[in-house]
């Protein structure tokens, strides 16, 4: 036995055993392939290393070098040739289609979700978020806001009374007052906050609801800052299309007072059944504070102007997420609460 | 409001907008139009038609057959209406006419008689509410001329949304002065349609007097000068009363109001032309005949218009003649003094009384009227005068009859029109561009403006009377000249900005975390209204709108409470909601505001995991909820052991619900007092079906002094392995297993780094008194590979203090 005859063999059988490995179609196909080739007792390959003995000292590391070569390549075929056999052939015991073991999902409500994607812009141009009291005087609700007390909305039938000059507040108006009593301009604020009203729950009025509002007072501050902030605001909140109008509108407490509409989000301005056929749906209402409002909290109305809006999240979330009834937001029925996870 | 487009029109001839651009333009001057109705093209099939001859149905005793000519061949029409006659003129609907609403006319055989056609009441035309008869319309007609045309209502109807502030927009000139061209000097009033007389009776002289006067033997006074400040009356004898020509009945149906008669009509006619309301008594039927402005007497009731008789009280304005109140003032006339066709002598009124007055009085009447509307508004402090002389020209126009020369305005104290100045930097500075003073009067003199002086610095206005009700600082013109401008002029510029001085609030950052730590736990976020019945409330509402929301909650609970048996009455079993909201209790005194807090609370009930068709899932239990606590305690900062068992009884803590004895949790403050409490819900304290699962529930009073977030501190990971102990003690049932954790951590020295029980029984082998729990102790040394006798001989040194503390041996 010659070098050359065992190196010869050991081609040989490289080929032979690679085919073989290939041809192996079943792990129990392979296994005997291995065994036949690299079995410790019977297999080819550990006959051939057997016989290295035979072969002079020189000869000895060229031909053992050669089978190492050649029980990798066996090898790694082998291994190769398991993985695949092993992912196709594996016996599927379970039905996967059934339904996954699922955990409870939770869920911030709809008008949450709403008041802090509002805030979050907001801050983002530099407000701050404060808080006041559900339960007022008449004076914040109403006398500091330029809004005399025989006003149809101080009404007893309008406003819920606590008392003699204790009420819910309407609006979160208030805020502005209490804001501007307690800190000095430059102010940039938005607060969040419930607001009362006498008016029994239908389709599209609750009794308790929420209100955002939001007050800009330093120097030099005018209705183009105003039109600039909101509209900002509003394509932000609504998708940078949306186009945004002011109106003249009334309120008591701002002058010039603005009501903001944005295009349709339903129809995109085409007219619809959501925004009556105009196209536009009003968001809220602004306005630069009327001095008189200055005035009754100790502010230079010469020296200060300020902006201020308010607008009701509930009713953006309707619009946003197709809410045909505001009670539903309130009435905290599990299956609507979920469908905002 | 509704204004009659044609209306506009004829008082604005410049206007040359389409309805549509018409109310585009009026939002843009702040008065957005709800509703653009076409009241001509509803009406397109009908026509004008004659009913030449009427006899007796002869198979039904309601019914006639009218001969009718609608301008082709003669037609017969049955007809069910008691007002059919001879030689009248109708609106007629012929066969295949549609009628608005869609209902299409067929020739019809009615009770063995055919009908070609329909001859139509108000009703029937959706411009009027009148069915008790057909509609007959007054004036000379050509048979088979459209009949919207040819009553003047192919017109088209704009409803508007008029803002408190703005009374002079409650009238069509008030709406023509917006849109005409030129403002004021754009407008005209027409000349009364088939009359010679002038569009203002300019030959009455109306004689001002202080206190008292009189006109055509009628003596006028005004002895409440605070609630009427002025009074204009005139005479006018030997009206006809009876219909409308069909242009004045129209134009009041175009804008929805109901005829009435020719000179009822007129005065309507002139409320909504000018803005100014108008009564006419029937001046035979005034005692005296004299009239007075007075206050109501105690206990006077008056008959009005609408048939209800009305008591009234002292601080009501009344129109009286020598006897008693004829008319509650500004708001509504008597029955007694109505003119109806028997009227022959008229005594028009026209006045301006107190928006104060007016509001209090048709609130407490709960009445609602167009004269109430406006003068609750403010009228035109100018326009009395002129609106009478047009009030006149119209009846004499359409119900003839002559006018005593003299008049009588009684005025006790004339006011002046207020003059209000306007700085064209201040308008700049505010608006946020620059104005000058000819772009400022360019503006405002073609509203009624009158400029009197300019300054340097300052332009002074005189207001018009319909503008001194909203207009008396330098912001109102200054708001006038951003509305005429255009607010879609103005630029959206953002420019830079100085950050505010007010802080942030800190209880609104942590409500955000407690939010994300309670979604994340799977609850869903509920909001209720704070309102609660007398036994879930302190603070009591004056007028609430029900029984079940007299009060303003006290905690939370209760009202999620509600609202988990809501979703069982909708057999909803699974629950998870929580609130944060504000409570409320009774202040020191009730002359001081409520004491507010802001509160968190959840309920659980229903399984702990969604159920799967793998196995059964369990109903949430006590050791959920005490997880539910253990994360909120960590969450606010309230450190370790904060949750602790309560004793179920009222104990201070913010109380919400009857909780079942014995499982029942504290949340205890930083200063030992509870925050909190949390348990399952008692089954008296919750209406639950048999197939509900245990209700557990919580409550939280938050605090902006929790909200500050633990910093996370790091800490060196083990480099040498642990090695673990398990001991299973017998412990008695008296003491609980914190105690005996508590003991073993003391004594486990500085080796051992954790203890976890894992396992608690009872049964065989347990002696009766006892529980055994098992606990793991892990011992590690940071700096080096424990012996095993290291660990054992801390084991050894627990069990003894365990024994020696506590009496408690390990379970052989």
């Amino acid at each position: 036995m010659s070098e050359i005859d065992l190196v010869r063999d050991l081609e040989r059988m490289e080929a032979e055993a690679l085919e073989a490995i290939r041809n192996a179609s079943s792990l129990a196909a392979l296994e005997e392939a291995r065994i036949a080739w690299l079995g410790r007792r019977e297999g080819r390959l550990t006959a051939i290393l057997r016989r290295l003995g035979e072969l002079s000292p020189e000869e000895r590391p060229r031909v053992g070098a050669a089978a190492n070569r050649v029980k990798t390549a066996i090898s790694e075929l082998l291994e190769a040739r398991a993985a695949e056999l092993s992912s196709t052939q594996e016996v599927v015991t379970e039905d996967l289609t059934l339904p996954a073991r699922s955990t409870w999902v939770g869920a911030r409500h709809p008008v949450t979700l709403i008041i802090d994607e509002i805030c979050s812009i907001f801050r983002s141009m530099g407000f701050v978020r404060v808080r006041g009291p559900e339960a007022e005087t008449d004076w914040y609700n109403f006398t500091a806001l330029n809004t005399p007390l025989d006003h149809p909305a101080a009404d007893m039938h309008d406003t819920f009374y606590l008392a003699d000059g204790i009420l819910l507040r309407s609006h979160t108006s208030p805020v502005q007052v209490r804001t501007m009593q307690a800190y000095r301009p430059p102010i940039r604020i938005i607060a969040p906050g419930m607001c009362y009203r006498r008016d029994p729950f239908d389709p599209s009025h609750a009794p308790a609801f929420e209100q955002i509002e939001g007050l800009v007072v330093d120097e030099g501050i005018s209705f183009v800052d105003l039109k600039a902030t909101l509209t900002e605001f509003a394509r932000r909140l609504f998708g940078p299309r949306t186009a945004v109008r002011f109106r003249p509108s009334f309120f008591p407490f701002t002058e010039p007072s603005a009501e903001v509409d944005v295009s349709c989000t339903i129809c995109g301005g085409q007219g619809c059944p959501t925004c009556k056929g105009t196209g536009w749906l009003e968001i809220m209402g602004a306005g630069m504070v009327d001095p008189a409002v200055f005035e009754s909290v100790g502010y230079d109305p010469e020296r200060y102007t300020g902006w201020a809006f308010g607008m009701g999240p509930a009713r953006i979330a309707m619009l946003r997420y197709g809410i045909p009834d505001i009670r539903l937001l309130y009435e905290s029925d599990v299956r609507f609460l979920e469908q905002f996870a | 409001m509704n204004i009659s487009y044609k209306w506009l029109k004829e008082l604005a001839p410049g206007i040359t907008d389409s309805p549509e651009r018409a109310a585009e333009r009026l939002a843009m001057y702040g008065a957005p139009v709800d509703a653009i109705v076409p009241l001509g093209a509803a009406l397109r099939d009908i026509v004008v038609a004659r009913v030449e001859a009427v006899r007796p149905h002869p198979g039904a005793d309601r019914l006639s057959l009218c001969e009718v000519n609608a301008g082709g061949e003669r037609l017969q029409v049955v007809c069910g209406a008691p007002n059919v006659r001879a030689g009248a003129y109708y609106p007629f609907a012929p066969v295949g006419a549609e009628l608005p609403g869609g209902v299409r006319i067929r020739k019809a055989k009615i009770r063995g008689e055919f009908s070609e056609g329909m001859l139509c009441s108000e009703r029937e035309l959706g411009i009027g509410r009148d069915h008790t008869g057909i509609l007959e319309l007054h004036g000379a007609f050509t048979p088979g001329e459209p009949f919207a045309s040819a009553v003047g209502l192919d017109d088209v109807r704009l409803e508007i949304d008029v803002t408190a502030n703005r009374p002079d927009l409650l009238s069509h000139w008030g709406v023509a002065r917006e849109l005409a061209p030129g403002g004021e000097a754009g407008l005209r009033l027409p000349a009364v349609p088939g009359s010679a007389v002038p569009p203002l009776l300019e030959e009455v002289r109306f004689r001002r007097v202080a206190r008292e006067g009189q006109t055509g033997g009628v003596a006028v006074a005004i002895e409440d000068p605070r609630g009427c400040p002025r009074y204009l009356g005139a005479v006018i004898r030997g009206v006809k009363v009876g219909p409308s020509p069909e242009w004045l009945a129209s134009r009041l149906r175009a804008v929805g109001l109901r005829p009435v008669n020719n000179v009822v009509d007129a005065t309507n006619y002139v409320l909504y032309e000018l803005g100014q309301p108008l009564h006419a008594f029937d001046l035979d039927r005034l005692a005296g005949p004299r009239i007075a402005a007075r206050l109501a007497a105690p206990g006077e009731t008056i008959v009005t218009l609408d048939g209800e008789r009305r008591t009234l009280y002292e601080d009501m304005v009344v129109i009286a003649d020598a006897e008693r109140p004829v008319a509650i003032a500004g708001v509504m006339g008597g029955e007694d003094t109505e003119v109806t066709e028997a009227t022959r002598n008229v005594f028009l009124e026209c006045a301006l009384f107190d928006s104060r007055a007016i509001r209090r009085t048709r609130r407490a009447l709960g009445m609602h009227t167009d004269a109430s509307d406006r003068f609750e508004r403010g009228v035109d402090l100018e326009g009395p005068e002129r609106a009478a002389r047009r009030a006149l020209a119209l009846i004499l126009a359409v119900a003839g009859g002559t006018v005593e020369p003299e008049a009588v305005d009684v005025y006790p104290e004339p006011r002046e029109l207020p003059v209000v100045g306007i700085r064209p930097q201040r308008a700049s500075l505010v608006l946020g561009q620059p104005f000058d003073a000819a772009t400022i009067t360019g503006y405002l003199e073609p509203l009624g403006y009158t400029r009197v002086s300019e300054s340097a610095d300052e332009i002074r206005f005189r207001v018009p009377g319909h503008r001194v009700h909203d207009t008396t600082r330098e912001i109102d013109l200054i708001e006038e000249v951003a509305r005429r401008h255009g607010y879609d002029v103005f630029p959206a510029e953002l420019k830079a900005f100085r950050l505010g001085t007010v802080p942030e609030d800190p209880l609104a950052l942590l409500e955000d975390r407690l939010r994300t730590l309670l979604v994340g736990r799977g609850l869903l976020e509920a909001r209720t209204a704070a309102f609660a019945p007398e036994d879930e409330g302190d603070v009591a509402l004056l007028l609430p709108l029900s029984a079940a929301e007299s009060r303003l909650r006290r905690a939370l609970v209760p009202g999620l409470l509600h609202r988990v048996e809501h979703n069982f009455s909708r057999g909803v079993k699974h629950i998870r909601l929580f609130e944060i909201g504000t409570v409320f209790a009774p202040g020191p005194t009730p002359q001081d505001l409520p004491v507010e807090a802001t509160h968190l609370a959840g309920v659980l009930t229903g399984a702990r995991t969604p159920p799967h068709w793998s196995g059964e899932s369990a109903a949430f239990d006590v050791w959920d909820l005490k997880a539910l606590l253990m994360d909120l305690a960590a969450a606010l900062g309230l450190g370790d052991g904060a949750v602790q068992p309560g004793a179920g009884a009222e104990d201070g803590a913010p109380a919400s619900a009857a909780y079942v004895p014995g499982l029942t949790f504290h949340l205890m403050g930083p200063d030992g007092q509870p925050v909190g409490r949390g348990g399952r819900v008692a089954p008296h304290a919750i209406d639950a079906p048999a197939w509900a699962d245990p209700v557990w529930a919580f409550e939280v009073r938050l605090d902006p002094a929790m909200s500050q977030p633990t910093m996370p501190r790091f800490r060196a990971l083990p480099a040498f392995p642990a090695t673990e102990r398990d001991v299973a003690l017998l412990v008695p049932d008296g003491v609980p297993a914190a105690r005996v954790e508590a003991v073993v951590r003391a004594a486990g020295g500085p080796l051992l780094e954790d203890v976890r029980a894992f396992d608690v029984f009872r049964g065989r082998a347990v002696p009766a008194g006892f529980r055994s729990i098992a606990f793991r102790l892990r011992f590690r040394a940071p700096d080096r590979t424990l012996r095993d006798d290291e660990a054992d001989g801390a084991t050894e040194r627990v069990l003894r203090r365990l024994k020696d503390e506590l009496g408690i041996e390990r379970r052989s």
